[in-house]
Order: structure tokens, then C-alpha cells, then sequence
């Protein structure tokens, strides 16, 4: 397992313990006692430490190069999944996927950010960093869900839409704005939930939705920390405060009524279960689809309207 | 009686060097092409330079004078919505400061002003961004302005002209600004809804969340010519993938237009003409 740097102090107990299981099988000791209380001192400490991360400790969790991406999950909460290619338009982008998959008899339009899992994948995805391409699959997707009248499932990870220039000439802005305005008016359940990094206008490119569960030790907020830094304190020094200061946790996120539902993680993070996490996730995509299956389109699209147009805080002066 | 024929000012005496300085206010000189133009004239030019054609950035104000008829008394709606710090946002400055200062360095209450009039005869909503407001940047008031005038565009049966210029989303508002690019466009598909015409203008820069949400989802969107229009900075284009320089005319409304985002760009001085146009001819 990669540990991060604020996970030291667990890193050493696990080190502790796989020499431990080394001197056993090598000789004839029984260190089964010594193993079982090094267990315990680790569970003692993971709950101290993650017990209060600070908000750039959850934003390092949630790039975690081990933590399941959106393929993870749909392959362990859906079955059949189908993948679906390109946007009839340019092309296939590698950072968003996206089909068809069943989820205990019900057919759901799946789509998401994928990073990948390793160096070469990695390019491959554009680290999860989408082109107009992705966007406007997405879209077409979003649209034959709409069609059969399927739910839709949307997980968001990514560092952001593409900065590139082939990304300016199809248009990123428009693709992204595209979907916000259809997203708006699909007639069927949307749930978006945030895996990992939802950062900004590449995430809500595919985040428009009835309800946004966000993981425990993710990020979701308008720019990333790095980035923020170095334009507000012009230096990249700063990126824990910028962390801070951009309230970009799931506790921030719903006390500011952006996502609806925090759900919890694994003890240190979804990459320490990702089993657990995915049979979490889907109790909860099944409850939600649940709750909103029992509205009609109109009732769906009014609320979704409703609640974006709801956020935001300003001050109303008497008029004169 | 002596002092009559001795110098008082040292006006005359200036050296070279000093004369070169221009009294503020009394010219403008053009950034594109260096030209000196007298800001008389500049302003009767609309602050579009004779010389170039390089538009000049201008306000909500420029734009509502230069939009609403004569005639016509345009009101000012939603003015009394100022910003909030509900974040408590500090970085180098407090957001709290900010506010202050760009309130005092704009003149204004926020990043948009709206009006409503009558434009060539058709009472129209113009709601027009202003750049010396924290860059032009979107957060929860512009956001709210924009959802307010739909439903007052609604309610009058009278499209919307949006006028963007804007850095994007305001960082010091966070998850609140990301919010409003979905906010405005899921209102917008109200006004669709209503079959009412949208025009956007992109004037230089529209960049960021802004462009990604309102500004190009006009039933028309226009340009004001060489306006910097795009989704990324050009900055961050270049470090991303490793770029001394990036094509020439790139992110200008020329591009924009030559791969099919923008309908027309037009000079400051027709947008008037050819937005009315526009409308009659969606309204037949």
C-alpha cells in the first residue's frame, strides 16, 4: 500500500507488522500474540489519525493513486455493463466513460471521469482530464437515457476539463455549458456522485443532478487548491490554506446545500475496502433512485431547478 | 507690471522628456497600435480606436447608453443585491476588503448591472458585466441578477441581452460561484422554454465558468471584434502543454467564429442596429 506523508505514523506500524509475519514464517516463533496487538494499536491509531484530517489531508486521500476510480465501480455495483463509444461529432474521449449496465433488474445509463492506474494508463486517460469530446458523449449517453427512459448514474473524479488547445478549438466551454443546460432538463433521475476530485467545470459538466452524494474524502469546489494558490498568493506554497479557505470537504459542501448526501468511507479511505465502498455506494444510488422514481418528470425537473437556483448568499438592500 | 511679461507657469519650459507624459485624461493611446487619439473624439468613437478598430473595454454604463433609445428612460433593476463574505474567505486580502475596494475602484455594486428599456423600440432586459469588479467575476449576485432577470424577461414577455466580461467563476465564493454556472444555465432553460430570445455578447475577455455556462448559450451569440473568448487561460494553456507561444489570433473572436461558436462579430458601434434586427426577425 502507498501511504501518504501524514500517514507515517501508521506506515511504521505496518512495516512493524510484516517483519513480524516474516520472522514467523521463517522461524518456528508464534508471534500470533504480538501480531493480534499490533492489529489493535493499528486500528487504534487509523481512527485517531483519520478521525480529523485536515481539508488538503482529504484532498491528498482523494487522489490517492490507489483509491477505486468510476470502472471500479461500475464494475462491482453494476452488472452487464456495456461501454459505449464516442460522440458522433470528433471523437472518443479516454477520460469519460460511459454505457449501459444493469443494477439488481433495472437498466442505468452509467458515465464518469476515468483516471488511470498506472503511469501508462494515466496518459491514456489524460488523468481524467476530459475534452469537449467527453463532454458531448456524455451528452449523447445522457440522451439515450432519456430516450428508453433509464435512470442515470453519473461519478465524477477529475482535476479539471482539459486546458489544451484542440480542447479551446471543439469548443470545452460549450460542451461544458451544453450540458448544463441539458442536464437541467433530462426527464429522467439524475445522481452524480463525487468519488474522488470535483473540481470544477469538468466536474459539473456531468454533475447536473436530482441528487450529488459526495464520498467522504473527496473535494468538490470551483478551483483546485494548487491552482488557487498561485492566483490569489501568487506562489505555490500555499495550497493547504487555499484548501482551507476554499471549504471544499463534503461537510463544507452540505452544510452549503451543494451535495445532498455524505457518504462515509472505509477507515483511511475508500482504497482500504474499495469492496465495502462500492456495496455502500450502491445501497445508497438504490435508495435515492428509489426516492426519486416516485416523482414525475416535471415534478423532478422543478425541484432540480429549484435547488441550483436556491444556492447562493447575498445581501437585499431596501430599495429606496 | 513687470510680472506680466515673466513667466508664471513653467508650462513652456518643460524638458522633452516630461512633454511626452500625457495629461491624464486628455488622451487615449491605443494599446494595439500605439496611436494618440484625443479622448474626445476616443469617447465619440465609442472607445473604439479610429486609427485600429482595437475596442476599447467599457463598462455596464457604455453599453447601456449606447443600447437603450434616446427616448427611453431604462431602469435599473436588482441593484439593491450586494455580495456577501458567508465563506469568511481570506487569502492575502479578505474577501470582505475586496468587496470594499472593488467597490470603491468600480463604482459599483457588483460585477453586473442590469437595466431594463426599450432598444429600438422593444423593451428589452440588458444585464451587462463589469470587468473592474474583481475581474467580472461570477458569484452568488451575478448569478442571482441573471435568474432574476429571466423571470422578470419571463413575466415581461421581453428577451435578454447578456453582455459578458469576465475572468469566470470568483474563487473567494468557491463551491457558491461553481454553483452559479449551473444556476444560470438551468434558468436559462426556462427562458428557452418561454420562447424567448437570448442574445449573448462576448466582449474581450469572457473566460472560465462564465464562458462554460451563460455566455455561450445564446439563441445567438455575438462577438465584439478580437475579444479573448475561451474556456482556459491562455497561461494555463501554455504551461499545461509545455508552450513557449500559441497561434497567432488564437481565443480571439475571429477563432471563435471561424470554428463555429459565435454567429456574427460585429464593430461596437452596429451591435445596436443588427441585435434589434435580430429580434424583429425572431419576433415575426
Amino acid at each position: 500500500m502507498t501511504f501518504l506523508d501524514f500517514e507515517e505514523p501508521i506506515e511504521q506500524l505496518f512495516e512493524k507488522r510484516s517483519k513480524l509475519v516474516e520472522m514467523q514464517t521463517q522461524g518456528d516463533l508464534n508471534l500470533d500474540d504480538k501480531i493480534a496487538e499490533l492489529d489493535k494499536l493499528i486500528e487504534e491509531k487509523k481512527e485517531n489519525l483519520y478521525a480529523n484530517l485536515t481539508p488538503w489531508q482529504r484532498v491528498q486521500l482523494s487522489r490517492h493513486p490507489e483509491r477505486p476510480y468510476t470502472l471500479y465501480y461500475i464494475h462491482h455495483i453494476f452488472e452487464d455493463f456495456i461501454e459505449l463509444h464516442g460522440d458522433r461529432k470528433a471523437g472518443d474521449d479516454k477520460a469519460i466513460v460511459g454505457g449501459i449496465a444493469n443494477l439488481d433488474g433495472q437498466s442505468v445509463v452509467v458515465i464518469g471521469q476515468q483516471k488511470g492506474v498506472n503511469t501508462k494508463m494515466r496518459q491514456y486517460r489524460n488523468f481524467g482530464m476530459a475534452n469537449p469530446q467527453g463532454y458531448r458523449k456524455a451528452l449523447r449517453l445522457m440522451k439515450l437515457a432519456e430516450k428508453f427512459n433509464k435512470p442515470i448514474v453519473t461519478f465524477i473524479d477529475t482535476p479539471g476539463a482539459f486546458p489544451g488547445i484542440e480542447a479551446e478549438e471543439l469548443g470545452q466551454a460549450e460542451a461544458i455549458a451544453r450540458n448544463l443546460f441539458e442536464m437541467t432538463k433530462l426527464r429522467v433521475p439524475v445522481i452524480s456522485i463525487i468519488i474522488g476530485e470535483g473540481a470544477s467545470g469538468g466536474a459539473i459538466g456531468i454533475g447536473v443532478s436530482d441528487k450529488t452524494l459526495m464520498l467522504e474524502n473527496t473535494w468538490f469546489t470551483v478551483i483546485s487548491p494548487e491552482s488557487c494558490s498561485s492566483i490569489l498568493w501568487r506562489s505555490w506554497d500555499y495550497k493547504e490554506v487555499a484548501a482551507e479557505q476554499l471549504k471544499l470537504t463534503a461537510n463544507d459542501m452540505h452544510k452549503m446545500k451543494i451535495v445532498d448526501t455524505i457518504i462515509k468511507e472505509p477507515l483511511g479511505g475508500a482504497h482500504h475496502n474499495p469492496e465495502e465502498m462500492a456495496k455502500t455506494l450502491k445501497r445508497s444510488i438504490k435508495r435515492n433512485l428509489t426516492l426519486l422514481n416516485e416523482l414525475s418528470p416535471e415534478e423532478r425537473i422543478e425541484k432540480r431547478i429549484a435547488k441550483y437556483a436556491a444556492i447562493g448568499t447575498f445581501e437585499e438592500r431596501k430599495v429606496q | 507690471m513687470s510680472n506680466w511679461f515673466k513667466r508664471i507657469t513653467t508650462g513652456i519650459r518643460t524638458s522633452p522628456q516630461e512633454k511626452k507624459e500625457m495629461p491624464e485624461g486628455l488622451w487615449f493611446k491605443c494599446p494595439s497600435c500605439k496611436a494618440t487619439i484625443a479622448q474626445v473624439e476616443h469617447r465619440e468613437n465609442l472607445q473604439v480606436c479610429s486609427s485600429c478598430g482595437f475596442h476599447e473595454r467599457v463598462g455596464p454604463k457604455a453599453y447601456f447608453e449606447l443600447f437603450f433609445d434616446e427616448n427611453s428612460r431604462p431602469k435599473l433593476l436588482f441593484d439593491n443585491l450586494y455580495p456577501v463574505d458567508s465563506l469568511e474567505f481570506v487569502d492575502l486580502k479578505s474577501y470582505t476588503d475586496r468587496i470594499k475596494e472593488a467597490e470603491e475602484k468600480s463604482e459599483a455594486a457588483e460585477a453586473m448591472e442590469v437595466a431594463t428599456g426599450k432598444m429600438g423600440g422593444i423593451k428589452v432586459v440588458v444585464a451587462a458585466m463589469n470587468f473592474s469588479y474583481i475581474g467580472g467575476s461570477m458569484g452568488a449576485v451575478v448569478g442571482e441578477k441573471i435568474a432574476r432577470s429571466v423571470d422578470y424577461c419571463i413575466e415581461n414577455k421581453c428577451p435578454l441581452i447578456i453582455i459578458s466580461k469576465s475572468g469566470g467563476a470568483r474563487m473567494m465564493e468557491s463551491g457558491i460561484s461553481l454553483m452559479q454556472m449551473i444556476k444560470t444555465s438551468a434558468k436559462l432553460t426556462q427562458l428557452a422554454d418561454a420562447q424567448i430570445p437570448y442574445v449573448s455578447l462576448l466582449t474581450d475577455p469572457t473566460t472560465g465558468g462564465v464562458t462554460a455556462s451563460f455566455s455561450m448559450l445564446g439563441d445567438i451569440n455575438i462577438a465584439e471584434p478580437k475579444a479573448l473568448i475561451g474556456f482556459a487561460g491562455p497561461r494555463v494553456i501554455m504551461e499545461t502543454m509545455n508552450l513557449k507561444e500559441l497561434p497567432e489570433g488564437f481565443q480571439r473572436s475571429e477563432y471563435l467564429m471561424e470554428h463555429g461558436f459565435l454567429d456574427f462579430i460585429a464593430e461596437r458601434k452596429d451591435l445596436k442596429e443588427k441585435i434589434v434586427k435580430a429580434l424583429k426577425l425572431l419576433k415575426i
